[in-house]
C-alpha cells in the first residue's frame, strides 16, 4: 500500500513520541531495579552476609571421649572400648539390595537391623552414612575390609563405647551409661550441646551419673561447609574438645569383687572403710546386675527379670537400703547414757528376761534373763534389758543426738545414686512427721535399734569407724579427679570420753573373742589381725504375746521375707584398727550366724590384701573355709571379657 | 512505505552493509554474552563443561544467524511476517499435541538436533507481525475499534496457547510486548486505560477464583504469587528460591566476593543456578558494581535500539526495532525483578546470560532484524 509522504512523516513522529514515553517507562523500571540492587547489596549487605555464613557453615560437634574410672590400684573399672560398626552410603552402593545381600554372606546381621537400616536409607539423603550393624567383632571387620571391592558404599567405622570390665561386681557403685532420653533432658538443667546429639551416652546411675560433668568432657567442634542439600563440601576447621577427666575411686576392685562373691546367693549389703582416711574400700550390694547390659540396650526379658527378682538386684542396698540396726545400735545407747552421766561402766542392771514399761512387757532375747549385768557383759552377750533401763534414763533426744554424731540418720555425701538418710528418731521428728507424741515405749524400742530407727550398711560402717577411732571419719569414694587428690575423710576428734570408748571397744573385742561373746564362732585367731565387733538381729515382724506364749517360731521356719535381718559391724585389728566393716544380710536370720562370718572373711581379706592363710581361722572351721575360698577363687567376675580396651 | 519507495541509491549493498551495521549493539551483545560465559564458568566450579562450551557455540551460531538476517533487506522480512507468525502458531499448537513435558511444563518440541521452544519464537514473530500489520494499516484507522480488535486477537491467541502449557512468564511477555507495539503504533490511550483497568479486574478475579471449580490459574501459579507476596512464610518450601536468591545477592555487597568465590550459588543453595537464577551468582561474585554494570549494559542495548528506531522513517522497521527492544527489556527486567524479590518467580531467563539454546538463538535473530532495519533504513 502506498502512503502519502505526509502520513509517513506523521506516523514516524507518533512512533518517536511514543517510543520516548516507553523509553521513559523503561528507564523508570531500570531505576527501580537499580535502587533495589543498591538496597539489597549495599544497605543490607551485612545482614545478608551473616545469613550467607549461616547457610554455608554448619557446626558439627565432636563428642569427647569419656573419662575413665579406676580403682585405687589403677585398675580400670569403667573403660572405653573400641566399637566397630559398618555403615553404608547409598549413593556409593549402586544396587543397595545386592550389596546388602553380599554383606550378609560375609557377616551375620540381624534381619531386624537390616530392615531398620533399609528404612533409614530410604528416608535420608543418599550421601548420609547409615549404620547397618553395630558392635562387630574384629574378625568381622577384617572380613569386610578384605572384601571392600565387592562391597561398594560399605565402610567399617570405629567408635568408642563404655565397658565395665568388672561387670556386676561394681554395678551399684559405678552405675552405667545410656543414651540421653527426653526424660533426662526434661529433668536436668544442662545447656551442654552434647546432650542434643542423638544417642549421646550419659551416666544414668551411680558414679557415672553423679560424676557426669567431670567424666563427660567438653565438645569439640568441626566447622564444615555444606551445600543446600546438607552434603559436606569440605572441613573448614576443627577444634578438638577436652576429653572427660579420669577419676580414681578409693575402692579396691579385688576386695570389692571378693565381697561381692562372698555375699553371693544372699540379699545383702556390705561396706568396708579404711580408717586411715575414710576411704571406702568396698561397697557391695548383692545380688547385682551386669551394667554392660544397659550400655548395649537391655532386652525386655532381662529387664523384667531384674525388676521382678524379689532380691532386688537393681537396688544399691549398701547405701540405699535402710534397716533397723538392731543390737548394733546398742553402742549408741550406751555412749549417750555414759556421756550424759546416767550410768557408769561398772554399774549393774538386773535382767529377769523382760522389762515392764507402763504395762507393756519388753522381752530380752534370752528368756531366762542375764541376771545382774554391767556394760561389758551387756554388750558382749547383747542383753536387751540393760538397754531398756538406761535408755529410759537418758531419753530419746540424747540418743538421737549421739546417733547423728556417729553418722547414723545423716546423709553422707557420696557420688552415688540415692544415698539413704536413714532415721535417728527423736521427739521433734515424731511430732513433725507422725503428728504424735513420743512415748516411752518408743525409746525402749529404739534402745536396741528397733522401732523407728533405720540405718544403711554405709551408716553402720561409718559408726563403727568413728567408734574405733574416736574421730570424725567421713566416707570418701573419690581419691583423685584428673590427678588431683581429694580431701581425706579423717577429721577431728569426736570429743567423746576416751575412757568410755575404750570400755566399749573392749566389750566389742570380747563379742568376737570371748567364749561367751555372740560372735565367738566367727573369731579370728591370728593375733595381729583379730577383730572386734557387734552382732545385730533385727526383727521385721511384731511378735505377739500369743506367739511368744506358744514359743517363738524359729527363723528357718518362716517365709524368707518375714525372717530377721542379720547384721554385724566390726573392725580389725582390734588393738590398732585399720578397717571397719558392716554387713547386713536381709532376712538372713541371726547376726552371729549369718552376718558375722561374712564380716570376718571380709576383714581378713582386707587385712591380708588377698586370700588369708587358713591359720588365721579357728581349726574347726578351716576345712569349710578352704572349700569356700576355692569356690570364690574359681568364680570369674561377670561381664569381664577379653576384649580390647582403651 | 514499500521498498519501491526507497531511494535505493543510498541503501548500501553487498559487503558494504557490514560497515553500516549498528556496531554499538553488537559490541554490547558480545559484552553481555561474555559476562554470561564468565558466570557459567563460575557456577560450573571453574569448568568449561557442562555449560560454557555449548553456550559459546550457540552464541557463535547466533551471531552468524544475526549477520545473515541483517544482510537480508528489511522489506523481505516484512513480507515474511505473516508466515513467521503463522509458523510459530502452528508450532505452538504442535507443542500442545506432541510436546515433551519437562519440569512440569509442556514447552518443548524435539526437532532432533535441538529442542525448540516455540513460545520463544513467538515472542519475536508476534512483534514482527504486529509491526507489519501497522505498516499496512492506514494511520487514521489505527484507533478504529474494528482495527484494534484484529491485533488483540493476534496477541491473545498465542498468549492463551502459551498459558495452557503452562508458562505464565512467557504469556505475560507476549501480552506486554504486543500491547507495546500497539501503543507505539498510535492506538488511542483510552484503550490502554480500559484494558489496564480490565487487567486489574482480571487479576482480582483470578485471585478470587482460587479454590473454586472455575479456578483460572494453576495451583503452582497461586503458590508462586503467595510466595512472592510473603517469601518468609515458607523459607524452606516455596519461598526458598527467593530467600536464597536475596541472601546470595545481599552477601555480595559493594564489590562482591570475587570471581569464583561466591558460596551461595556454588553450593547449591540456589535453584537453577545456571539458568533463571544466574544473576544471583553474578551479583554475589561481582557485587553491586558488577550487577549494576550489567543493568547499564542492558539498558544501553535498549537505548541504542530506540535511537535507531527514532531515526528510521520506515514504519515497519521502527516498530519492529522498538518491539524487539521491549521484548529484550522485559526479559532482563522481569528476570532481575524476580531474582530480587520484586516480582513473582515466573521462569524468565536472563537474556544472553542464562544457559539455554532457543532463547539465545531467537534473541540474536531478533537483533538480526534490528540490524537489518538499521542497515536498510531509508535515507
Amino acid at each position: 500500500m502506498k502512503r502519502a509522504p505526509k502520513d509517513v512523516v506523521a506516523g514516524a513522529r507518533t512512533v518517536s513520541r511514543r517510543a520516548l514515553v516507553v523509553g521513559g517507562l523503561q528507564l523508570g523500571v531500570v531505576g527501580a531495579l537499580g535502587w533495589r540492587m543498591q538496597s539489597l547489596q549495599v544497605e543490607q549487605a551485612d545482614q545478608f552476609r551473616l545469613l550467607a555464613e549461616e547457610n554455608r557453615i554448619n557446626i558439627r560437634l565432636l563428642p569427647p571421649s569419656r573419662g575413665l574410672i579406676f580403682d585405687r590400684n589403677g585398675i580400670p573399672i569403667a573403660a572405653n572400648e573400641q566399637n566397630y560398626r559398618v555403615v553404608m552410603v547409598r549413593e556409593d552402593a549402586g544396587d543397595v539390595g545386592e550389596v546388602l545381600a553380599k554383606l550378609t554372606e560375609i557377616v551375620e546381621i540381624d534381619p531386624r537391623d537390616l530392615a531398620r537400616a533399609m528404612e533409614e536409607m530410604r528416608r535420608r539423603s543418599p550421601f548420609v552414612p547409615v549404620t547397618i550393624a553395630d558392635r562387630l567383632s574384629w574378625e568381622d571387620v577384617a572380613q569386610i575390609n578384605l572384601n571392600t571391592p565387592a562391597l561398594p558404599g560399605i565402610q567399617a567405622e570405629v567408635g568408642l563405647s563404655r565397658v565395665y570390665p568388672w561387670g556386676a561386681d561394681l554395678a551399684h557403685v559405678v552405675g552405667y551409661v545410656g543414651p540421653v532420653s527426653d526424660y533426662d533432658l526434661s529433668r536436668i538443667d544442662d545447656p551442654d550441646p552434647l546432650l542434643q546429639i542423638p544417642k549421646f551416652q550419659i551416666g544414668k546411675t551411680g558414679a557415672e551419673n553423679r560424676l557426669e560433668r567431670t567424666l563427660r568432657g567438653t565438645a569439640g567442634t568441626r566447622r564444615i561447609e555444606v551445600n543446600a542439600a546438607g552434603r559436606i563440601m569440605r572441613e573448614l576447621d576443627r577444634k578438638e574438645g577436652d576429653p572427660g577427666k579420669d577419676v580414681q575411686l578409693t575402692l579396691d576392685s579385688r576386695l570389692q569383687s571378693y565381697v561381692q562373691a562372698r555375699l553371693d546367693n544372699e540379699s545383702a549389703g556390705a561396706v568396708v572403710i579404711d580408717l586411715e582416711n575414710g576411704d571406702l574400700r568396698a561397697i557391695a550390694s548383692a545380688p547385682a546386675f551386669d551394667p554392660n547390659l544397659f550400655v548395649r540396650g537391655i532386652s525386655v526379658a532381662d529387664w523384667t527379670a531384674l525388676n521382678q527378682d524379689k532380691y532386688r538386684p537393681l537396688a544399691a542396698k549398701a547405701v540405699q537400703g535402710t534397716y533397723p540396726p538392731g543390737s548394733t545400735f546398742k553402742m549408741v545407747t550406751v555412749l549417750a547414757a555414759m556421756e550424759a552421766g546416767f550410768v557408769t561402766p561398772d554399774e549393774t542392771v538386773y535382767c529377769p528376761g523382760y522389762t515392764d514399761v507402763f504395762n507393756i512387757r519388753f522381752h530380752c532375747w534370752k528368756r531366762g534373763g542375764h541376771g545382774n549385768i554391767n556394760l561389758h557383759e551387756s554388750l558382749k552377750q547383747s542383753c536387751d534389758c540393760y538397754y531398756y533401763e538406761i535408755a529410759q534414763r537418758v531419753g530419746i533426744d540424747k540418743m538421737a543426738e549421739m546417733a547423728r554424731k556417729l553418722g547414723l540418720g545423716v546423709r553422707h555425701d557420696l557420688p552415688l545414686s540415692a544415698v539413704a538418710e536413714g532415721l535417728a528418731p527423736d521427739k521433734e521428728w515424731k511430732a513433725r512427721v507422725r503428728g504424735e507424741e513420743w512415748r516411752i515405749g518408743d525409746t525402749v524400742n529404739a534402745s536396741i535399734g528397733q522401732g523407728y530407727v533405720l540405718s544403711s550398711p554405709l551408716q553402720l560402717a561409718v559408726m563403727t569407724a568413728r567408734l574405733a577411732t574416736g574421730r570424725v571419719v567421713t566416707p570418701r569414694l573419690i581419691r583423685l579427679i584428673d590427678g588431683v587428690e581429694q580431701p581425706s575423710g579423717l577429721g577431728e576428734s569426736l570429743g567423746l570420753n576416751e575412757n568410755t570408748l575404750r570400755r566399749i571397744r573392749a566389750s566389742m573385742e570380747d563379742v568376737c573373742n570371748h567364749r561367751r561373746g555372740t560372735a565367738y564362732g566367727s573369731r579370728i585367731i591370728d593375733e595381729a589381725h583379730k577383730m572386734a565387733g557387734k552382732t545385730g538381729t533385727s526383727q521385721v515382724r511384731r511378735i505377739t504375746p500369743e506367739e511368744r506364749a506358744a514359743g517363738v517360731v524359729r527363723n528357718e521356719d518362716l517365709p524368707w521375707e518375714r525372717r530377721d535381718h542379720a547384721l554385724f559391724v566390726g573392725y580389725a585389728p582390734y588393738d590398732n584398727p585399720r578397717y571397719a566393716v558392716s554387713v547386713v544380710v536381709e532376712h538372713g536370720g541371726g547376726g552371729s550366724a549369718a552376718a558375722a562370718p561374712i564380716a570376718r572373711d571380709i576383714l581378713l581379706q582386707a587385712q591380708y590384701g588377698g586370700p588369708p592363710p587358713l591359720e588365721a581361722y579357728p581349726a574347726a572351721v578351716r576345712d569349710r573355709i578352704a572349700e569356700q575360698q576355692r569356690r570364690i577363687e574359681a568364680r570369674v567376675p561377670q561381664g569381664a571379657t577379653g576384649r580390647s580396651r582403651v | 512505505m514499500s521498498y519501491l519507495e526507497y531511494n535505493t541509491k543510498y541503501v548500501p549493498t553487498g559487503l558494504r552493509k557490514v560497515l553500516h551495521l549498528n556496531w554499538a549493539i553488537i559490541l554490547l551483545l558480545i559484552a553481555v554474552a561474555s559476562a554470561g560465559f564468565l558466570m557459567l564458568y563460575s557456577v560450573a566450579g571453574g569448568s568449561m563443561t557442562p555449560w560454557v562450551e555449548p553456550q559459546m557455540q550457540r552464541f557463535a551460531l547466533g551471531m552468524v544467524l544475526m549477520l545473515v538476517v541483517a544482510m537480508v533487506p528489511i522489506w523481505f522480512w516484512r513480507n515474511m511476517a505473516f508466515l513467521a507468525y503463522g509458523g510459530s502458531l502452528v508450532l505452538l499448537l504442535g507443542v500442545e499435541f506432541f510436546g515433551e513435558v519437562r519440569m512440569g511444563a509442556q514447552r518443548w518440541i524435539d526437532l532432533g538436533f535441538m529442542r525448540l521452544q516455540p513460545s520463544e519464537l513467538m515472542k519475536i514473530t508476534l512483534v514482527m507481525f504486529l509491526a507489519a500489520y501497522y505498516d499496512w494499516l492506514p494511520n487514521k484507522k489505527t484507533s478504529h475499534p474494528l482495527w484494534v480488535v484484529v491485533p488483540v486477537v493476534i496477541i491473545v491467541v498465542p498468549t492463551l496457547l502459551v498459558l495452557r502449557q503452562p508458562d505464565l512468564g512467557t504469556a505475560l511477555l507476549l501480552l506486554i510486548g504486543g500491547a507495546t507495539v500497539m501503543f507505539l503504533a498510535g492506538v488511542h490511550w483510552a484503550y490502554f486505560a480500559t484494558v489496564g483497568g480490565g487487567g486489574i479486574a482480571a487479576v482480582v478475579a483470578a485471585l478470587q477464583s482460587r479454590g473454586t471449580p472455575w479456578q483460572l490459574l494453576q495451583d503452582y501459579q497461586y503458590r508462586r504469587i503467595d510466595t512472592f507476596l510473603d517469601p518468609a512464610n515458607d523459607p524452606l518450601g516455596a519461598g526458598y528460591h527467593i530467600t536464597q536468591a536475596k541472601i546470595a545477592l545481599g552477601s555480595g555487597g559493594w564489590t562482591g566476593r570475587g570471581f569464583m568465590q561466591g558460596t551461595q550459588s556454588r553450593l547449591n543453595f540456589l535453584p537453577e543456578k545456571h539458568t533463571d537464577f544466574i544473576f544471583t551468582t553474578l551479583a554475589e561474585e561481582f557485587g553491586f558494581v558488577g550487577a549494576f554494570t550489567l543493568l547499564v549494559l542492558y539498558l544501553l542495548i535498549v537505548v541504542f535500539c530506540i535511537i535507531s528506531a527514532m531515526g528510521n522513517r520506515d514504519r515497519f522497521a521502527s516498530l519492529l526495532t522498538l518491539g524487539v527492544a521491549m521484548t529484550f527489556f522485559l526479559f532482563f527486567a522481569v528476570n532481575m525483578a524476580m531474582v530480587m524479590g520484586l516480582a513473582p518467580v515466573v521462569g524468565v531467563p536472563l537474556p544472553l546470560v542464562s544457559y539455554g539454546g532457543s532463547a539465545m538463538l531467537v534473541l540474536l535473530v531478533a537483533f538480526g532484524l534490528v540490524q537489518s532495519a538499521h542497515i536498510h533504513r531509508p535515507r
